[in-house]
């Protein structure tokens, strides 16, 4: 059989760049082929998906020694228009993709441009939203869908046309834990309905490898490192020196060192043979002790019987009550839509509650504006460049002392502290555009912390991030807390952020609040992580296969564990 | 969300037209309003306008706030238009009736007030016009109905692209809005003016540059999935013409012509009582 898709010696540059961002690529994609692409941020692994749908060299300038053949044609001479009959691309960001006003007018979109009369247009629109199952939901607007939804909606898009190979950038980065495994799953069942080869890029492999793949290309500086079925990689433990986070439970097995191999079969954690090593971690687990965490004596935030609704009829949140303790990290997890971002802007004070209070150390700060909140009560934007509208970094991070009138003197010392707190003193004269996406994250955080508030919510820190960034940022706001004492709470969809960084769980669905407890706990109660749209830890799975029990206990310890090795590493 | 003019879906005759005969209707009703000074013609029309209102069962809440804001413009030109030229209405009809003498150069005469009555009757003539297109169009065809009388489908589909994300931009704002008064930038009128100007900078910058990485995504999204690869397209949202919508659009053609007729059979466009 031939490949549809064969690079050979296949070097790529961007026109803006001076070295290639691509070096000597030989790879071979069969159809019927799922092949997953992995490696962390700048490893090109999303240059090679560019030039599989010609937006490479086309829409991107560059050039290209080598050769590249997709279905028999070489894309960059079908330009993208040629490419899209044949490749079909889903973007992470199912917002700026949807394009249409409506779901059928999406799915739609690409036969309108190629002038396919109505009555055709409609009959292979009615077909394919049955594919992705999505025939209900016809003359929905995209405001009125959730994320999976749309994601399904940009799967139809491409689909519309007959394509015979469907390319998924990112398709994890914006979904809940649940929705994620519902797209790996309806991926698997287009593959076994349709004659199509699938191309994924994505670093959380974990989530991918929910169903089988058939080989995983590793990319490192440019370059194929590895291209190898899913077995082999993982037993071969070169995952994590190229930033790739390994599969939970794998890291678990050989933490207790157990020696996994390919005939293991590790890519699953339910279809693994355990057998050999299940001896040795419960070894592992009988002589571990477990580390207990004091939390904070001092309530910082307590929230009692909130309620809010945009509308009198539907509640969107309904008796919230909880309260975190100082220094602590909270996760603030749930589907989309479960109201977490409405939670963090009560407390915030961007919305009113219809009832109920928020304290702050005992003191109820409703009579409170915005802006004296915010001194208390710091918040973090997703995305860096929602917040940054100053130049220079010291001036961004001194403005909100600024607007408050603080005298120059004391301006310049607290932005010099915070500054060294936040590791961006060497850099305090920079202009802001000289820096990474995280430095940015940082100036960002420094520009809230500069206010000395009591504590910080954070949306999604960490959200699009690769291994080593998300490490990065995470360690920077525990060794925040540790030297400051600051309480943050993060509104997250990472289950791994989640077990690993945060002390204290909340779990919101459909308004109410489900579960206050440690995250361990959440993450191994399966009626809880059905219910929140979260996804059981795959610890669980190994633990119940060694036959140990509680199963809490064992994600508590191995968690503990590495949250000390981690520690010693930094 | 809310938007000044928003469309609802309601079962009338107007709704069932499609959005391209509407359209036609909009524009040639506008050419008709802007080329007759008839009296009689105008008055004809704002009783059809009045009409084809009721009959779209459009409800007052959803045109208030746009029709106060034309009410005032018009205000402002009819004040204007006096001022400027307080005796445009004699040189039209070669008489003069003063009414009241004013000040220095300036005395009302009937001449004006009927000259500027046929300006008011005017906006009120294209009006209902444009609620009625904007409110019965489903937005979904409102591009296929531009691109339908001629304009390249390029320039329709922006419309429909900016009707798609302005909603997302909005919430984008606000988010940005209220960290940024978070941080003590304040946008409520506590602060000063000067001030205020001075702090949007600090929204508009950040919401700027999400919104060109946003631009960056849907560019390529579009292209990806071939817009702009033929020269024309089809509409998944287009009605097709029915029997309703041939007698609307002959119906306001043959109109045109009467009324442009009427009009200029005396030999100038307006209607002269005077004489």
């Amino acid at each position: 059989m031939d490949p549809i898709i064969e690079f050979k010696d296949y070097t790529f540059k961007y026109r803006a760049q001076k070295e290639p961002t691509l070096y000597d690529i030989n790879l071979s994609i069969y159809p019927g082929e799922k092949i997953l692409i992995v490696g962390q941020s700048g490893s090109g692994k999303s240059t090679l998906a560019h030039c599989i749908n010609a937006l490479n060299p086309c829409a991107w300038g560059g050039e290209s020694t080598g050769t590249l053949r997709v279905d028999g044609d070489d894309p960059a001479s079908l330009g993208v228009f040629g490419m899209s009959k044949k490749v079909g691309t889903v973007l992470q960001d199912t917002d700026g993709q949807f394009i249409g006003l409506t779901v059928a007018e999406d799915i739609a979109f690409a036969l309108e441009n190629d002038a396919v009369p109505q009555d055709e247009m409609k009959s292979k629109v009615m077909g394919t939203a049955e594919k992705v199952r999505m025939s209900d939901f016809l003359s929905s607007a995209p405001g009125e869908l959730s994320g999976g939804q749309k994601q399904r909606v940009s799967l139809g898009g491409v689909m519309v046309d007959d394509v015979k190979v469907l390319l998924f950038d990112e398709p994890l980065a914006n979904l809940d834990p649940s929705t994620g495994k519902r797209t790996i799953e309806l991926i698997d069942d287009i593959m076994r309905d349709e004659d199509v080869t699938v191309v994924i890029i994505e670093h959380r492999l974990e989530d991918v490898l929910h169903r089988p793949v058939d080989r995983i290309i590793l990319m490192e500086g440019g370059r194929i490192v590895a291209d190898q079925k899913p077995d082999e990689l993982l037993a071969s433990g070169i995952l994590p020196e190229h930033g790739i986070r390994e599969p939970l439970y794998l890291a678990a097995m050989r933490h207790a060192g157990a020696s996994v191999s390919a005939d293991d079969r590790p890519s699953s954690v339910a279809d693994m043979d355990i057998s050999r090593h299940a001896d040795t971690i419960r070894e592992w687990f009988l002589h571990t002790d477990r580390v207990v965490r004091n939390k904070g004596e001092k309530k910082v935030l307590e929230v009692r019987d909130l309620c809010f609704g945009y509308d009198r009829e539907k509640a969107i949140l309904s008796d919230i009550s909880f309260s975190i303790h100082e220094g602590e990290m909270v996760s603030l997890v749930g589907k989309n839509g479960a109201g977490k971002s409405t939670l963090a802007s009560l407390i915030c004070g961007f919305y009113k509650p219809d009832s109920g209070s928020v304290l702050l150390e005992g003191s109820d700060i409703s009579p409170l504006s915005i802006k004296e909140r915010g001194e208390k009560i710091g918040y973090v934007m997703q995305s860096p460049n929602q917040m940054i509208s100053k130049p220079m970094i010291r001036d961004e991070v001194g403005l909100g002392l600024l607007v408050r009138g603080a005298p120059e003197d004391e301006i310049n010392q607290r932005v010099e502290e915070t500054l060294r707190i936040c590791g961006l003193y060497p850099f305090r004269n920079w202009p802001v555009s000289a820096l990474s996406f995280g430095q940015k994250k940082r100036v960002s955080i420094a520009s809230i912390l500069v206010m000395k508030p009591r504590i910080m919510i954070l949306d999604e820190p960490t959200a699009g991030q690769d291994f080593a960034h998300y490490t990065e940022i995470m360690e920077f706001l525990k060794k925040l807390r540790d030297e400051t004492g600051l309480t943050m709470i993060m509104i997250t969809h990472d289950m791994h952020l989640m077990l690993e960084y945060t002390d204290h769980a909340l779990v919101l669905s459909d308004g109410h609040l489900l579960m206050d407890d440690t995250p361990a706990r959440v993450l191994t109660d399966d009626d809880i992580t059905e219910r929140a749209y979260l996804k059981r830890t795959s610890l669980y799975d190994l633990a119940t296969s060694c036959g140990i029990e509680p199963p809490k206990d064992f994600v508590d310890r191995f968690i503990e564990h590495e949250r000390m090795e981690r520690s010693k590493a930094v | 969300m809310n938007r000044l003019i928003s469309y609802e879906k309601k079962d009338t005759f107007i709704h069932g037209l499609s959005g391209f005969s509407k359209l036609v209707f909009f524009i040639i009703w506008c050419i008709v309003s802007a080329m007759t000074f008839d009296t009689r013609v105008l008055v004809v029309m704002l009783l059809f306008g009045a009409f084809i209102y009721i009959a779209s069962g459009t409800k007052w809440r959803q045109v208030s706030s746009i029709f106060k804001a034309v009410m005032f413009f018009m205000t402002v030109n009819l004040i204007c238009i006096f001022f400027f030229a307080p005796y445009q209405g004699c040189e039209i009809y070669g008489t003069r009736h003063d009414l009241v003498h004013l000040f220095g150069n300036y005395s009302i005469t009937c001449e004006q007030l009927f000259y500027e009555l046929n300006v008011l009757i005017k906006y009120f003539t294209v009006i209902p016009a444009v609620f009625i297109f904007l409110v019965t169009t489903d937005p979904s065809e409102l591009a296929a109905s531009i691109n339908g009388v001629g304009v390249p489908y390029s320039i329709s589909y922006s419309v429909a692209i900016a009707l798609r994300y302005i909603p997302d931009i909005q919430d984008e704002f606000r988010r940005i809005k209220n960290a940024q008064e978070a941080r003590g930038i304040e946008m409520s009128i506590k602060a000063p003016l000067v001030e205020r100007i001075k702090r949007i900078a600090s929204i508009i910058f950040p919401l700027l540059f999400s919104t060109m990485e946003r631009i960056d995504v849907v560019s390529n999204a579009m292209e990806l999935r071939g817009f702009g690869k033929k020269k024309t397209r089809t509409w998944y949202s287009r009605k097709k013409l029915v029997a309703a919508d041939i007698l609307v659009i002959a119906g306001v053609i043959v109109f045109a012509f009467v009324a442009l007729f009427i009009t200029y059979c005396d030999g100038n466009r307006f209607y002269n009582p005077f004489i």
